[in-house]
């Protein structure tokens, strides 16, 4: 028992640290919030300005943001680790790789729960997405699909720090692995908006909490392998 | 020689069953020729999952023993499967337009999960060109073939429930073709086309796999500085 607490605490004590390097102007994620913001804004001019047809597109643009410029935020808070060799401090501290990992996980949940608190608000301004008494099925689902976002763009973002083409490579990786993730939170999204006429939010809720859960535990598991190299 | 014996067979295999697929069987009543293209689709992609099954288990292979063939396994199956899967995606698509109407159908749970796949193994490939340490690149690349191989259940499922839950399509499921009502000879075809095929994928795979031997074998002599690498070789005249 107190060996899981130890390593919560390790946990901890790591998103602490990203989230204090943010705070201090690190620009990791800040920088990704408004990549978040025009990106609406562009895609808004792609469409045009018929308001029916962003509003019923909103889900798919909202999550499409967040994944976007969520996958460059999970980069950069990796990245950050390269510098003065930190990644290689980290790995020879005697403590669980799971513990590390669960620590980066948590700082980029966090992260990718800010990306939303960004988008969610714009995609009402912008497109006319009436949000109303859908507001905590929105977080229900964004919590989820922030999880699943940081559990699995933290293992590659950790596999892939090292390498030179890492900006292209992490989201050329990753997109195809987040494709079930926006998918099911996209359908939730609509879903949700729409009052659930079909009663199917459950099922993509179940979905997402699946996801969340199979990559957890393939990134703990293995995300020690890209600490030891 | 064994190897050579089992490329000749391969190559005979295919030429004859794809000589039974044009000319013997008759074609599909309702889908006309364009159905003979079925027997190369339904092979190419049985031997798609095969390949990454296989790239998979080696994955878990090399991180429990570390053992290179382990990772020479796990590459051959991958580079064979990146080229069955754009087979099939390639034949699908060309038998998908006169049959569908259309040469991608997104509800199809088939079609979208294989895209998927195709895309996860080219990153795949390409993670493993980016890096000379054979253990990095082995170890990176165990990891992205695990991870890939979980996704691909999560996202069949995602699209066959995204079908179920909107209307579903109308398109005549491929898989009537193969129903038992379907006549002898398209299935007597299609096992042949079958064996055929894998007689070539176990060729290639075995073929691959010593080459990537026989690379990795030249790479470390180059390190070791047996070998002069052609990168550092002296250029002619200087």
């Amino acid at each position: 028992m107190s060996d899981l607490w130890r390593q919560m605490a390790v946990a901890r004590a790591i998103a602490t640290k990203d989230l204090r390097a943010e705070v201090r102007g690190r620009q990791a994620v800040t920088t990704t919030l408004f990549l978040a913001a025009v990106t609406l804004l562009v895609f808004g001019f792609a469409l045009g300005p018929d308001r029916a047809r962003l509003a019923e597109a909103g889900p798919g643009l909202l999550w499409l943001a967040v994944v976007l410029s969520g996958v460059l935020a999970l980069g950069r808070l990796h990245q950050s680790e390269t510098e003065d060799g930190a990644f290689e401090v980290l790995a020879t501290y005697p403590v669980s790789r799971a513990a590390i990992y669960a620590g980066k996980a948590a700082g980029g949940v966090a992260a990718m729960l800010a990306l939303g608190a960004v988008v969610i608000p714009l995609t009402v301004i912008l497109y006319g997405v009436d949000i109303g008494p859908a507001l905590p099925g929105l977080v229900v689902i964004l919590a989820l699909g922030a999880v699943g976002l940081a559990a699995v763009g933290t293992l590659y973002a950790g596999l892939t720090v090292r390498l030179r083409a890492r900006e292209v490579l992490l989201p050329l990786l990753l997109l195809p692995v987040v494709a079930p993730l926006l998918l099911a939170a996209v359908s939730a999204t609509t879903a949700v908006l729409a009052g659930d006429p079909l009663r199917e939010l459950a099922a993509w809720l179940q979905l997402l909490a699946g996801y969340d859960v199979a990559m957890l535990l393939a990134g703990g598991l293995t995300y020690g392998l890209a600490l030891e190299e | 020689m064994a190897t050579r014996v089992l490329g000749i067979s391969a190559l005979a295999a295919i030429t004859a069953a794809t000589a039974v697929a044009l000319f013997v069987v008759p074609a599909d009543l309702n889908q006309g020729e364009a159905q003979r293209i079925m027997y190369l689709h339904v092979a190419a992609a049985w031997l798609a999952y095969l390949s990454f099954g296989v790239t998979a288990a080696a994955s878990a292979w090399w991180l429990i023993t570390r053992g290179q063939r382990a990772d020479a396994v796990a590459l051959a199956g991958a580079e064979v499967g990146v080229l069955c899967t754009a087979a099939t995606i390639w034949a699908g698509m060309m038998w998908g337009r006169p049959v569908w109407g259309t040469f991608w159908q997104w509800e199809d749970p088939r079609l979208t999960t294989t895209a998927i796949l195709l895309a996860s193994y080219v990153g795949y490939l390409l993670i493993r060109r980016l890096t000379d340490d054979p253990v990095r690149r082995a170890t990176r690349g165990a990891v992205i073939g695990i991870v890939a191989a979980i996704n691909i259940p999560i996202v069949h499922f995602s699209v066959v429930w995204w079908r179920g839950l909107h209307q579903g399509p109308t398109f005549v499921s491929p898989d009537t073709i193969l129903n038992p009502p379907a006549p002898g000879q398209f299935v007597a075809t299609l096992l042949l086309m079958l064996g055929a095929f894998s007689l070539a994928w176990l060729w290639l795979v075995i073929t691959r796999y010593r080459l990537a031997r026989l690379e990795w074998a030249a790479e470390d002599r180059a390190r070791r500085g047996r070998l002069v690498p052609l990168a550092t070789a002296p250029e002619a005249g200087s």
